[in-house]
């Protein structure tokens, strides 16, 4: 039991950000808080990605005979990291997008709060 | 090796850039050059199509790195099929949208335009892409610029924009999170590399999750029920252009993700045994059907009424993904493609209306049968055709799913199949009856109400003749091009 949590913590907690993350999307109200859950669901992918390629006592991918570039378990996987930065660019673009919309709506409404826009967009039609 | 595959998604990527510099210098040019983008895209959606149907599979490979190291781009039957529609009814919508953008949103144009190209190049970029993660990359580019689309509409519009950047990111991010799932089980990216190793991997688990995230990551974008709940807001606060351009494709790429995933990477035997994902499916469109057909009645405003359909009508790609045979496959992706028609049309028809009109509420409709005869006409079509009507092409989709839920014995779905085809009718025989035949209320704006602009009307004329052509071509489609494509997965 105790060994499983030592060999996967990390899992674990990316899972628990996950999880917090989807809380704060589907469960506040405050749209500013639903845009904070989204930063902290793809923030625990991209700790996800990222832990699965740790090796302890590995090194750098590149060509060098010296550091065994033949054998696998010398070098770190390069490719997750590369991945995640395009994510990263990606969730950037994102945040950007929803960050301008929230703006928006602030001008328009002159409040963040799902149900009290709600209300006023009732009040509208 | 054959440039085509990449030259689809590019020559758009390259037009948004250069629509904007040149909208930047003179106004005036943002059109035109937008036109010229889809084009060379729809030109060579259609050389690819040829290509394949002549020579089989096309493959690009990205700066010349051979798969599975390098990205590949791949134009087969489906995805030739996915490109031509996407990229006709984006040259439709955008010829279709100067008018209306002009007299909705004028100061925005440039932009505007730049981003229309960009949602198509995303859209492509998914259609083509033979890389898991490529099509990550596409799938967010499609959805940001659909987020700010949307966002230009009305005083409502950024509310349902941010509500849809907030479950689409999530579904884009389970997406991601099953994708992680399938690299670190098989050490691959490339779509037919993953599905050459599958079979081979023996922690069955770790795959059953990722398929089980991929599923629920694209049910959100495609609108799959119950995931659907961004959509009816979407479309209706949107400007009515961008509805147009968005409804008839965006979800449909969502579904061929969908047909592509559980196809080409995940082989159908391999997922029956250990996740029934495509009986899943298939009952959640047949609840999708029903529901979402019940709410279009209850609606009251037009743009909505046709939202709530657009759910259904997805609702039906569903079940003929479900039924996992060639028959109700065919189904599932002809109705993709005379569903692009029908929904463009009307959605061509709602914007036509709210040019001359302002007006949205259906119950103030009477009378524009006689004031707008060429733009009721084309309703009509459509509507016969999402009613199912032969020799419409409506019919025949709904045609090869019955067929397909005979073949798998689901008497439930045939069922749902003709039954919702009632519910269907209820509500376009709805608003025929209003159009056609209430007596005029004297509304003014009615009474001034005349044809929209040619620019506005030809393509929705030209939409609404398609409608009638794909019916009577629907056997050379499925002959020629859906049944090699489906009938190597099976």
């Amino acid at each position: 039991m105790i060994q499983t949590i030592i060999d996967y913590y990390p899992y674990y907690l990316s899972t628990l950000l996950m999880a917090i993350g989807i809380w704060g999307m589907v469960g506040k109200h405050n749209l500013m808080k639903k845009l904070i859950g989204m930063n902290i669901f793809q923030t625990a992918i991209i700790l996800f990605f990222i832990s699965t390629s740790v090796k302890f006592g590995a090194t750098v991918p590149t060509y060098d005979p010296e550091l065994g570039v033949t054998n696998p378990a010398l070098y770190v996987n390069p490719l997750p990291h590369v991945l995640m930065l395009t994510a990263i660019v990606v969730m950037v673009a994102t945040n950007g997008v929803a960050l301008a919309l929230l703006l928006l709506i602030y001008r328009r409404y002159h409040s963040i709060d799902e149900r009290e826009i709600s209300r006023m967009m009732k009040e509208d039609s | 090796m054959n440039q085509l595959p990449v030259l689809i998604p590019v020559s758009l990527l390259l037009f948004s850039f250069i629509v904007f510099l040149a909208g930047l210098l003179r106004k005036n040019l943002t059109f035109p050059l937008t036109v010229l983008g889809v084009l060379a895209s729809f030109v060579f959606s259609i050389l690819g199509l040829v290509q394949v149907l002549r020579y089989g599979t096309q493959h690009y490979y990205i700066g010349g790195w051979v798969p599975p190291i390098g990205i590949e781009y791949v134009l087969d039957h489906l995805s030739a099929f996915m490109a031509v529609i996407v990229t006709f009814i984006g040259l439709i919508s955008v010829v279709y949208s100067r008018r209306s953008f002009l007299q909705e949103v004028p100061e925005r144009i440039v932009p505007l335009y730049a981003l229309v190209l960009l949602l198509l190049a995303g859209l492509t970029g998914i259609i083509v892409s033979g890389d898991l993660f490529n099509l990550f990359v596409f799938l967010e580019i499609a959805s940001l610029t659909a987020y700010a689309l949307i966002a230009v509409g009305g005083k409502k519009a950024p509310i349902a924009a941010f509500r849809y950047a907030i479950l689409g990111t999530l579904g884009a991010c389970f997406y991601l999170l099953g994708v992680g799932f399938i690299y670190f089980a098989t050490g691959s990216l490339n779509m037919a590399d993953v599905a050459h190793i599958l079979p081979e991997v023996s922690d069955a688990n770790t795959i059953i999750a990722a398929v089980a995230l991929i599923v629920i990551g694209i049910g959100l974008k495609m609108a799959l029920f119950p995931l659907h709940v961004w959509l009816p807001d979407a479309y209706t606060y949107a400007p009515s252009a961008v509805t147009a351009l968005i409804a008839p494709i965006m979800t449909k790429v969502g579904a061929y993700v969908l047909i592509r995933m559980l196809l080409s990477v995940f082989s159908p035997d391999y997922l029956t045994d250990a996740l029934p994902v495509t009986v899943i499916i298939g009952w959640l469109g047949a609840i999708g059907v029903m529901v979402a057909s019940v709410m279009a009645i209850a609606q009251r405003d037009f743009r909505r009424m046709l939202a709530y359909s657009s759910v259904a009508q997805i609702g039906y790609i569903a079940l003929g993904i479900g039924m996992a045979n060639p028959l109700g496959l065919i189904g599932a992706l002809l109705h993709i493609l005379n569903h692009a028609f029908m929904k463009g049309c009307l959605f061509q028809v709602a914007g036509g209306i709210r040019y001359r009109t302002g007006l949205w509420e259906i119950s103030r409709f009477a009378g524009l049968g006689r004031r707008m005869p060429w733009t009721m006409g084309a309703f009509t079509v459509a509507a016969l055709s999402m009613i199912g009507i032969p020799p419409t092409c409506g019919f025949f989709s709904k045609w090869y799913l019955v067929l397909g839920g005979v073949d798998a014995g689901n008497w439930v779905f045939v069922a749902v199949i003709v039954f919702s085809s009632l519910l269907n009718a209820v509500y376009f025989f709805r608003v025929l009856e209003r159009v056609y035949l209430s007596p005029p209320s004297g509304d003014a704006s009615v009474e001034q109400a005349k044809e929209p602009p040619k620019l506005m009307l030809s393509p929705t004329l030209i939409l609404g003749a398609g409608i009638m052509i794909l019916g009577l071509a629907s056997i050379v489609i499925v002959n020629n091009v859906l049944e090699p494509a489906v009938s190597w997965a099976f």
